[in-house]
């Protein structure tokens, strides 16, 4: 097998202190945002008593799902041996590892009490799936860390393929950990579906995917590196297969519910009245998050770069919107205790809940989103995780 | 400063009277069953250092047919006793707590009315519990699911799990309504407590009961529904009530007779 050389990206360009000073402002307004709503209280945010988690929840579950999901490229090349993986799997620890700080921190520093966090690490309750979740974060990490160090450190090399299975076992929990968040809220009709779990694992696929193609893209480009088409057609045609499911299972999820006749209100508000989450399921989520990507990479746009990487945002976009309307639409949806009975009260009960985002929340969504691209780019920068090339000559001979 | 000896000295007075008037009904009460315990339980309070004793289960009967239209004074009781601010004065009131709220139900095929009101339903498996991953909030032994608010880290999952909606986060700083024996706070989330302060103080009732009997409507009954001669176990047993949301199984300490 030909070997690869990996490099750290030398000299500093006048391009990467931009990136690094563009994220950092991000990061700076999170930060900000944090401090307002932490000074204020959730008094300066979009959430009331009906909608409890906002925006910054979109983010930060998105994020998790996603880094769970872009671990998938490393665990195709130890899990399954593909060798012409391998080269790209330093990049996709990495990110995984960034991106679930980022989904992290947003999640965190969105409580109520974020200065509380010693409490949260030092009082369990194990009946309560969050409880599990912050043992399932913090073990992602480790496993993670110990894969990549296995990776990059020629000495113990030899342990890689079984850090790489621990890491992919346990990324496979840890997702259908934070479907569960959601499918043990009984109260709520969107969330009664054993299908939340096996859905998430699979969005995650297709998130964390997207998002590594396109790091991966504009590391390349932007440090002068060669990506051979081999390696960017071999990708698009393993996110054809994760965006196609998504739908598929966004399709069946949907049918199953209409079967049962207690779903049929909370149905009909997501599909067809309820206003910005319809138009978020149907042309967000469906049109743009899959439909649109499966048109441009199965057709002949798939071809080139561009529009690679026009679908991979498109997916990104797609995927936003779904968690919207999973964690934002089923609040928004009044909870039925009086079944055929008109509700009224003080307390907004029987009305759809409305939800309009505060700018604290947006910053500090997208703070999440520049943490993790900061932490990438710096490590991309300091540590061996890119191939010197992955011309489409020397990705084949790694195949023989 | 006044406002809190004004406070003591009532809290020093009025179980002293009301003390009298429950251990007159409770002696008649407690003596066919458990003496000792229904006395000390119900009439005398609870000393600090003794638990709170699964003996009881604290509960609340709801008379929707007596419940009247356009009257509130459980829901201003509740405010004034507890020390949170009433959504109509609150300068957020889309954000603001309510611990306790009326419900108008209409039928939409025979446009009949029901009034009720809403707040914790003490859950004997209560979901909020469950969830929470601090551990914040917690059944008490007697019933009472109560928020912890020094563990309680504002996550919110307690909210979305509660299928009442009984919970609210408290989404800015407190003014200086609070009560010195109900301690709330910014970033935490809080619900009835079915009047802990006043229970362990020995009052046997809550200040929404209190009120809706003071008004003459008499809609609502508290007590201990462990039991069997309390007043709330009694009508328990006369008329026929409903747990809201039953297919949830969750057993709920607070029953609605006429829904
Ligand atoms: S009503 Fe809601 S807050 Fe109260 S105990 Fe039940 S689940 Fe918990
Ligand atoms: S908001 Fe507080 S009481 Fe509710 S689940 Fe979180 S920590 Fe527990
Ligand atoms: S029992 Fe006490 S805390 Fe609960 S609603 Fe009534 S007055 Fe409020």
């Amino acid at each position: 097998m030909a070997s690869i050389t990996f490099r750290e990206v030398e000299g500093s360009s006048p391009k990467f202190w931009m990136l690094f000073g563009a994220l950092g402002l991000f990061v700076l307004f999170g930060a900000l945002a944090w401090n307002t709503m932490h000074h204020y209280g959730h008094v300066v945010t979009g959430m009331d008593n009906q909608i409890v988690w906002g925006l910054p929840h979109v983010f930060a579950v998105f994020l998790i799902v996603a880094a769970s999901g872009a671990l998938n490229v490393a665990s195709i090349a130890s899990v399954f041996n593909k060798p012409m993986y391998k080269p790209l799997a330093p990049l996709s620890a990495i990110l995984a590892l960034a991106l679930m700080l980022g989904g992290l921190l947003v999640l965190v520093l969105d409580l109520g009490r974020s200065d509380r966090l010693i409490v949260a690490m030092t009082h369990f309750n194990f009946k309560s799936m969050f409880t599990w979740n912050v043992f399932l974060y913090s073990g992602f990490f480790v496993l993670v860390g110990v894969y990549l160090w296995t990776m990059m450190d020629r000495t113990v090399k030899t342990y890689s393929k079984a850090a790489g299975t621990a890491a992919f076992i346990w990324r496979l929990t840890l997702t259908t950990g934070t479907g569960s968040l959601f499918g043990f809220l009984i109260a709520r009709e969107l969330y009664g579906t054993a299908m939340l779990a096996p859905m998430f694992i699979i969005m995650s696929f297709a998130y964390g995917l997207a998002i590594y193609l396109m790091v991966l893209a504009a590391s390349y480009a932007w440090t002068g590196r060669t990506l051979g088409d081999a390696v960017m057609m071999r990708l698009k045609t393993l996110l054809v297969v994760f965006v196609a499911a998504v739908l598929y299972f966004v399709v069946v999820q949907h049918l199953t519910n209409l079967y049962f006749a207690k779903y049929h209100a909370v149905e009909a508000f997501i599909l067809r009245d309820g206003g910005i989450f319809t138009v978020l399921f149907w042309v967000g989520h469906i049109a743009l998050g899959c439909v649109a990507p499966l048109v441009i990479l199965l057709s002949r746009l798939g071809k080139q770069r561009t529009w690679i990487m026009i679908a991979c945002a498109l997916v990104i976009i797609g995927g936003l919107a779904q968690m919207y309307v999973t964690i934002i639409g089923a609040q928004a949806f009044p909870l039925d205790m009086f079944p055929g009975m008109n509700v009224k009260s003080s307390f907004f009960d029987g009305e759809v809940h409305s939800y309009t985002p505060s700018v604290p929340e947006i910053f500090l969504g997208l703070g999440g989103v520049a943490i993790a691209l900061l932490v990438t780019t710096f490590a991309v920068k300091v540590l061996r995780l890119l191939p010197v090339t992955l011309d489409d000559e020397t990705v084949a001979k790694l195949e023989h | 400063m006044s406002e809190m000896k004004q406070d003591s000295e009532n809290a020093a007075v009025s179980p002293e009277r009301r003390r009298f008037i429950s251990a007159a009904t409770a002696t008649a009460a407690g003596l066919t069953i458990a003496p000792g315990v229904m006395l000390y339980e119900v009439a005398h309070g609870r000393p600090e250092e003794q638990a709170a004793s699964s003996a009881v289960r604290w509960g609340m009967m709801v008379d929707a047919t007596k419940c009247a239209t356009g009257c509130d004074d459980c829901v201003t009781a509740c405010s004034t006793e507890n020390g949170w601010t009433p959504v109509a004065e609150s300068k957020h009131p889309k954000q603001a707590p309510q611990w306790i709220r009326k419900l108008v139900l209409q039928d939409p095929l025979t446009q009949m009315e029901t009034n009720l009101p809403m707040l914790c339903q003490h859950c004997a498996e209560p979901p909020c519990v469950d969830v929470c991953p601090t551990g914040a909030s917690f059944k008490r032994a007697d019933g009472l699911v109560l928020v912890n608010r020094h563990t309680c880290i504002g996550c919110r999952y307690c909210m979305m799990a509660c299928p009442y909606k009984a919970r609210s986060l408290v989404h800015e700083s407190l003014n200086d309504t609070q009560k010195p024996d109900v301690p709330r706070g910014i970033g935490t989330v809080e619900s009835c407590t079915f009047c802990v302060q006043k229970i362990d103080r020995g009052d046997g009732t809550t200040a929404c009961v209190e009120a809706c009997t003071a008004s003459g409507h008499n809609a609502l009954v508290f007590g201990d529904m462990n039991d069997p001669e309390s007043e709330i176990s009694k009508k328990l047993r006369e008329l026929p009530t409903k747990q809201v949301r039953a297919d949830l199984n969750l057993n709920l300490g607070v029953r609605y007779h006429g829904i």
